[in-house]
């Protein structure tokens, strides 16, 4: 990336003025241009090499170590080891060098195995054969010797080797096929559509005689985004200019499909590609976990400092009397003696700052990355989140976010694709007020039982024949739905194909699940869409007779017009304009038709929860149809502005409509989304709603996916209130009625579970969120902002409908910055939630059928809505409180190790002394304590899987980052600090004034022998080391065989090791002071009495204190701990298998209940009811005897 | 951070032609295995810290410390222990002579000074009874202190010999020659030399053999510390070499029997071990048990005879001599007896203190948590 940046910024600067312009100039075919047509100064690209590696062979040891030390962590240990590098310090350089370049070298390894397989690839794309047209001739060439100019051949299946505009195809008509899924993740077909002019060229030779320029934007990595206008020279006429848009470039990156061939000319190579342009990585989210470890690193930062100030001054105190900085057996040397004293003070200072540096560790950032590294395989792993339709399971995009999961107070979803399965299906339409039901419902099969329902409310009059007829056509002509015949399709269309089978082996493809919807209604009310050939749409009528309309202009879909239209003629000559739309676009613009009839249906319709369209037309004269032409013409041709122009010319055009009528297309709910919505809230989480739907379709999905209850009191906040009163007193008004409630609250819900209370729902439509947020003149605009806030955080659920993406980022960062900062989620499918997904906490993306760009910005990316539940409760929690013990146990455990020391400098006449040996310092974090944290924060498991799905009240028990506050991290430090005393003073006790002997019986008969320094320190170290991993073992509620072989065969390493290394004179080692220490400890007999009462006297007061806390004041997890050992032995075993037969259940219930839904509204709404309770079954609330926590799992598995 | 990187890696994407056929197949593959470690759902036991299940454990403590307590409180009560201090800061005192306060500032003892402490015994030492010197104040665990030694020249290695390692500077060489045994540990040998005697009540005296050998760490002995060339000829071994300069004699001079010569010396081995604390106690001689009816030492009156070289003055140390029998547990140690039985009693009262507070609040919220 920075190559081509800087290499642009040469280009620039060098190649002089004329390549300021924001465009470019391209010689098809670098042939010269005509004479006549403007001087050019050649432009120099980059050639076509992709260069997604990070190093060279050269550059990668001082690049990557730069980047390393460019992480403060290891830059501070890089200045530790070099101060113990330079000054002469107390510990050797081994023990701060060997781990810093253990973790170094470790990184480096897996970033340099990377940047080794990424250069694999670069080499085989940049070697990969390309076949270029020179002089008339194909010629094989290597990717990467592409030039900007060259004119390529790409075959079938072939991805393209750099961005192309698109001359010709071998298809007649100019057209190609194309899917972008590495890309964007769409693996739906696009077609492209050759230029004019060129499409004719077909061979070699015909190409390479093609005079023509291009002139195009400079790169930018929008993808969708391109225009650019391509000049052709014929016969030495004026030049034919054309535009050029987004769907004649061919993208790099993109596969050529059902094509046999394609001529482009390279306009983009190399890291201007688009997809190169897009390489660029997000910016690092951190999580709150991350936060407060950095404000304890902090803490204890100031602690090491303050210790080796402390330390220093007393030093000089007390060396005042020469006899006790000299004394005669201890002389310094000449060039000691004459050192500067404030030098000496200072170097005096850095060996203090090493003897303690222990205290932060820098293991402790190894084992959180593993910890996050590794753990996030669970997620992956995870048989219960992987879905078998799309054939995946979770990804993990960014494992720093884990915790992060066990923290989210705000829940932000997408509606359409995520609530909702975005598999539509056509339910019903309306013409000029008559409705019309096709017979049976496809969704991937036909459902049984649905022959008696009526096929069409009222038989439509004679008369109504010929507008109805209209409809149909409408339909079948208004879309960008393509056919495709082969049954090679992937997993998402299969529904489809099926459903299409019975009638023809076509599918239809669109990148709107709407269209297809409607085109498969049509063709089960009589019209069916057959294909698309040379500009002609064929279409199979009642009469199974064949029609065909040419295609003259489509005015495609954009989500701010929020319609389509197209111009067809009819056989017939008439010029006919079909539009179809949201209902709110399309009513404004229609002048005659039954408007009040439709607009009632659709009203109705809506309220049901289906997505509505209307459609309108017009006829248009010749002369009408040619200026339309004109218009748009211009506007495509447009280099600047063009969006605009295009919208200005759709805006007139689509103008004077003649309404049809309506359809309305239904997008079932995710399965289990009504459980999953009930669990969030349960587990106190605040779930919005942001859909650019309307708000009576909206609402009705929230109702249905129980978002809101029936209770629930419904808070607008809509143009059409704010219409009648003003904004300013709708907001207060709402926010007494709000207030109201909440003073009542306070009284009578300390039991704090909010069932039984009224809640609020609150909807927002976009319109109305912009002049909340919108600085009014006054500059009052932080006050509506604050009581809409206000309101909001009242509100149970809120609603926001009709927002555009960027709303939805808006709504996502107003709530972040809110003053209590809560952790945001947003979970989406679709482009459109991009901007929230980036925007909050943790971006969740679902890999929908809107392609998988939701899914690539995501940090976590799961198949189904649902999984959202597994996702925050289970892992989420787990994650959270595994990583909590291991940042507050590093802390704890480097306490205990590093206050002994500091204690021991007391009585050391603060020479920095240390007390354990070199081995030791630099082993504790490494070897000894490492591994047991590391498996607990990996498997660790306070409650089951199980409750935890089935309680979500326990997400609760850790929220607002609870397990990392600042009490219990004190908590923590006092418990190392006083483990640390006992530990010190117990051996002190133990040496002083008495002999700690051993009786030797090992040794000699009957021997005394005196114990020195470092069996006091060895002393001390394996007390420290027995205690820091037997209050693991405490701690751990998870015992697998895992944690028995850590924890018990860390200890014996440890013993092991002090065997080997004090039993041996190691011939490498200048000192042997460690020779037989630990054997000789462990012959005496009060060595193994004081370290087993050392050991039970620091792990005493936690477990008084655990104990004691569980008894008076237990949490909701010991809560349920507990129930659930009681539990166990009877309700576990039946509750397995069963609840595995449930879920079948659910789904065969599901469809039984589909069509009687449809029938009769009435009997839907109860059905729902109905369906809802059992639908969600609460777990044993938690004060609830155990005779009612049998009964309603009972319940679960009845349904 | 570092799945980021590999995501990374993915989004480059490197399209070819194969990786997209080969998408469909791979699909397959992707479901997870149903093993219980990936799916989280490894066997595994789950203990919980209640005061039920704790209860007994603090009992247990209790009924397992006291006694051990009482025993070790017992046994060290048992150990019969006398120290004696013989710096002689004070005029009164019988080796005020000889201290460095008497001496003024001259710092060259020419002639060794001996002085003698008279104490009694009143109860016999029956088993045998180990002699210690005392220092306090005495820094051996200072760093500049601790660091400053050559165990490979300890260890016999000739180069090491005649060219110290230079973490014994400022006691590395002497006049041009290397000193051997070099480093400020060695060179600060403690050089008092005691000697016991009985004295009878008629006046006459009879020394008290003391055990030299058998003091140091076998392994300090025969492994670590060795005499380079061998135990002979140790006179001509270390002629190249200078003796530290506050000793008297050269280190092959410190005894005459030649296992216990030269770096070997049990004395110096001993002093080796730097201590841990400044105020300890280093072992010093043995005192055998002769046959088993007389005790070690009898009931009586006993000279402490010393040869008064160490000067611990300068910087206020003091110097003691102990002698004290043994037990099974070691020396005298109050502290491990009395730690027990306060250990001990403190798990016994808080298994009390948590028993009411089971019975009374545990039956208040939660009456099933306590498993049977």
């Amino acid at each position: 990336m920075d190559c081509s940046y800087i290499r642009s910024l040469i280009n620039r600067y060098c190649a002089g003025e004329e390549n300021w312009v924001d465009s470019r100039t391209i010689y098809v075919g670098h042939r010269e241009p005509p004479p006549g047509a403007e001087a050019y100064i050649p432009q120099r690209y980059p050639d076509n090499r992709i260069v997604s590696s990070k190093y060279t062979f050269w550059n990668f040891v001082p690049k990557n170590l730069f980047e390393q030390f460019r992480r403060i962590a290891n830059f501070y240990f890089l200045i530790i080891f070099l101060v113990q590098l330079i000054i002469d310090t107390p510990t050797s350089p081994v023990t701060s060098g060997l781990p810093l370049f253990f973790v170094i070298t470790v990184t480096a390894i897996k970033q340099g195995y990377e940047d080794w397989l990424r250069h694999k690839a670069d080499n085989a794309v940049n070697r990969c054969p390309v076949h270029i047209i020179q002089h008339g001739k194909v010629v094989r060439k290597q990717s990467r010797k592409l030039r900007v100019g060259d004119i390529v051949l790409v075959k079938e299946d072939e991805t393209f080797p750099c961005d192309l505009i698109f001359l010709s195809s071998s298809r007649e008509d100019g057209t190609c096929f194309v899917t972008t899924a590495s890309l964007d993740g769409e693996s739906s077909h696009k077609t492209y559509f050759a230029v004019q002019d060129t499409k004719s060229f077909h061979t070699e030779e015909e190409v390479d005689r093609i005079n023509a320029t291009i002139e195009c934007e400079q790169p930018q990595p929008d993808l969708y985004k391109f225009v650019g206008r391509i000049n052709i020279y014929q016969n030495r006429d004026e030049p034919a200019a054309r535009p050029l848009g987004s769907e004649n470039l061919l993208l790099r990156g993109a596969t050529l499909k059902n094509t046999e061939y394609i001529f482009g000319v390279a306009i983009y190579t190399g890291m201007e590609t688009k997809m190169a342009l897009n390489y660029q990585s997000k910016s690092q989210k951190r999580s709150a976990v991350e936060k407060s470890m950095n404000a304890f690193l902090v803490v204890y930062l100031c602690i090491l400092i303050s210790k080796a100030l402390v330390n220093t001054v007393l030093k000089y105190v007390w060396q005042s009397n020469p006899n006790r900085d000299e004394p005669w057996y201890n002389q310094k040397t000449e060039s000691e003696r004459q050192r500067n004293t404030f030098l000496k003070a200072f170097t005096d200072f850095l060996a203090f700052m090493v003897l303690f540096n222990y205290i932060i560790p820098v293991s402790m950032y190894v084992t959180v990355e593993m910890q996050k590294f590794l753990g996030s395989y669970f997620i992956t792993w995870d048989e219960e989140m992987f879905d078998d339709e799309l054939g995946e399971g979770a990804l993990v995009n960014t494992s720093d976010l884990n915790e992060e999961l066990g923290q989210v107070e705000y829940v932000f979803t997408d509606k359409t694709g995520t609530l909702t399965e975005n598999n539509m299906q056509f339910i019903e339409c309306c013409i000029d007020g008559h409705v019309y039901v096709p017979h049976a419902i496809c969704n991937g099969q036909i459902m049984p039982g649905t022959t008696g329902i009526d096929m069409i409310d009222s038989s439509p009059v004679e008369e109504g024949m010929e507008s109805e007829e209209l409809f149909f056509r409408a339909l079948c002509l208004c879309h960008t739905v393509q056919v495709k015949e082969e049954e090679t399709i992937d997993g998402i269309k299969k529904g489809l194909q099926q459903c299409s089978k019975s009638s023809s082996s076509s599918v239809y493809i669109s990148s709107s699940p709407d269209e297809v919807a409607l085109v498969e209604g049509m063709k089960r009310l009589g019209f069916t869409y057959l294909r698309l050939k040379d500009s002609y749409m064929e279409i199979q009528n009642r009469e199974d007779s064949i029609e065909r309309f040419e295609l003259m202009e489509v005015l495609s879909f954009d989500s701010v017009r929020r319609r389509m239209s197209v111009i067809v003629r009819s056989h017939t000559g008439d010029y006919y304009l079909f539009c179809k739309g949201a209902d709110s676009s399309i009513f404004p613009r229609v002048i005659k038709g039954k408007v009040e009839q439709v607009r009632a249906r659709v009203e109705h319709n809506a309220v049901e929860g289906l997505r509505t369209l209307c459609v309108a037309y017009k006829m248009l004269k010749k002369d009408e149809y040619e200026s339309v032409c004109r218009q748009l013409n211009s506007a495509k041709l447009a280099l600047h502005d063009r969006e605009k122009k295009l919208a200005e010319a759709y805006d007139e055009i689509e103008q004077d409509l003649i309404l049809l009528g309506a359809t309305a297309v239904e997008d079932r709910l995710q399965e289990k989304a009504a459980d999953t919505i009930e669990s969030l809230h349960k587990a106190g989480m605040k779930v919005w709603v942001l859909t650019g739907d309307k708000m009576e379709t909206a609402a009705a999905t929230c109702y249905a996916s129980r978002l809101f209850h029936r209770n629930t009191q419904i808070l607008e906040l809509t143009t059409k209130r704010t219409e009648e009163q003003s904004l300013h007193d709708v907001l207060f008004e709402l926010s007494r009625t709000v207030h109201q409630h909440s003073g009542s609250l306070s009284r009578d819900s300390i039991s704090g579970l909010s069932q039984d209370m009224q809640d609020y729902g609150l909807i927002i439509d976009g319109a109305t969120l912009s002049s909340v947020m919108k600085p009014t003149e006054d500059g009052s605009s932080g006050n509506y902002k604050e009581i809409f806030l206000e309101i909001c955080r009242n509100c149970s659920a809120v609603l926001c409908c009709r927002m555009a993406p960027l709303q939805k980022a808006q709504i996502v960062k107003l709530i972040k910055a809110s003053k209590e900062h809560p952790i945001t989620l947003a979970i989406g499918d679709g482009a459109n939630d991009v901007s929230m997904i980036l925007e909050a906490h943790v971006g969740i993306g679902i890999m929908g059928k809107e392609g998988r760009q939701a899914a690539r910005n995501s940090d976590y990316a799961i198949p189904k809505f649902k999984h959202l539940k597994k996702m925050l409760l289970v892992h989420g929690h787990y994650y959270y409180i595994r990583i909590a013990e291991l940042v507050q146990y590093f802390f704890y455990k480097n306490v205990c190790f590093i206050f002994p020391q500091f204690l021991y400098q007391f009585f050391c006449g603060f020479s920095q002394q240390p007390l354990y040996d070199t081995a030791y310092l630099t082993l504790y974090n490494i070897s000894f304590t490492s591994l047991p944290i590391l498996l607990y924060s990996l498997i660790e498991q306070h409650v089951g899987m199980d409750i935890l799905k089935k309680d979500p009240y326990l997400y609760m028990d850790i929220s607002k980052n609870c397990l990392l506050r600042w009490r219990t991290f004190i908590y923590w430090t006092f418990l190392g600090v006083f483990d640390a005393l006992v530990f010190f003073f117990g051996a002190y006790f133990l040496f002083d004034n008495t002999t700690l002997t051993s009786n030797g019986q090992l040794m000699t008969a009957n021997t005394h022998l005196m114990f020195g320094n470092w069996t006091f320190g060895t002393l001390v170290f394996t007390v420290l080391v027995f205690t820091v991993t037997l209050k693991l073992a405490l701690d751990t509620h998870y015992w697998t065989w895992i944690n028995h072989f850590v924890i018990w065969g860390s200890l014996l390493f440890y013993v092991v090791f002090s065997l080997l290394w004090g039993g041996i004179i190691w011939p490498f080692l200048n000192y042997q002071r460690m020779y037989y220490v630990f054997m000789q400890m462990l012959s005496s007999g009060p060595a193994w009495l004081g370290i087993i009462l050392l050991i039970t006297v620091s792990l005493l007061p936690d477990v008084v204190k655990k104990v004691i806390c569980r008894q008076l004041w237990p949490t909701t997890a010991e809560k349920i701990q507990n129930a659930e050992k009681q539990l166990k032995p009877d309700g576990f075993s039946e509750f397995t298998p069963l609840s595995s037969l449930h879920s079948s259940n659910y789904r065969n219930s599901d469809r039984r209940n589909q069509p009687q839904r449809r029938s009769d509204q009435l009997s839907k709404k109860l059905m729902y009811t109905h369906w809802g309770n059992h639908d969600y079954c609460t777990f044993s609330s938690l004060s609830v005897s155990d005779s009612k926590s049998n009964s309603s799992s009972g319940l679960e598995t009845s349904v | 951070m570092m799945a980021s990187s590999y995501s990374a890696k993915e989004e480059d994407g490197h399209p070819s032609g194969a990786a997209g056929t080969s998408n469909s197949s791979a699909m397959k593959s992707k479901k997870p295995d149903n093993t219980a470690f990936k799916q989280q759902r490894l066997p595994a036991w789950q203990p919980i810290l209640t005061a039920g299940t704790v209860l007994p454990a603090f009992f247990v403590i209790g009924l397992i410390f006291i006694p051990i307590g009482i025993g070790l409180f017992v046994t060290s009560n048992n150990i019969k222990e006398i120290e004696i201090d013989y710096t002689g800061t004070d005029a009164s005192e019988p080796c005020y002579s000889c201290s460095d306060k008497s001496k003024g500032n001259s710092t060259e003892p020419t002639t060794p000074c001996t002085c003698e402490v008279s104490f009694n015994l009143e109860e016999p030492f029956e088993s045998n009874v180990f002699m210690y010197y005392g220092l306090s104040n005495f820094y051996q665990n200072h760093r500049r202190y601790v660091k400053s030694r050559d165990d490979s020249q300890l260890n016999g290695d000739i180069s090491s010999l005649t060219n110290p390692s230079k973490e014994c500077e400022p006691y590395r060489e002497s006049e041009k020659k290397p000193i051997a045994p070099c480093g400020a540990i060695a060179n600060s040998l403690f050089n008092d030399t005691l000697k016991l005697f009985f004295v009878f009540p008629n006046g006459s005296k009879s020394e008290i053999p003391l055990i030299k050998k058998g003091i140091a760490w076998w392994t300090d002995k025969n492994v670590k510390f060795r005499n380079p060339g061998g135990n002979n000829n140790l006179t001509a071994v270390f002629s190249g070499t200078i003796k530290p300069v506050n000793w008297k004699i050269p280190v092959y001079e410190l005894d005459t029997d030649p296992d216990n010569n030269g770096f070997i010396n049990e004395d110096f081995i001993v002093w080796m071990r730097t201590a841990a604390l400044p105020t300890f106690r280093k072992l010093y001689r043995l005192i055998e048990k002769k046959n088993s009816i007389t005790p070690a030492l009898a009931r009586g009156n006993y000279t402490l005879e010393i040869i008064y070289n160490y000067p611990v003055d300068k910087f206020e140390g003091r110097k003691r001599m102990i002698l004290s029998t043994i037990s099974w547990m070691g020396g005298k140690n109050p502290f491990l007896g009395i730690a027990y039985i306060t250990v001990g009693s403190v798990c016994f009262f808080l298994g009390v203190v948590l028993l009411i507070i089971h019975h009374k609040y545990g039956n208040r919220n939660n009456s099933a948590d306590i498993p049977n």
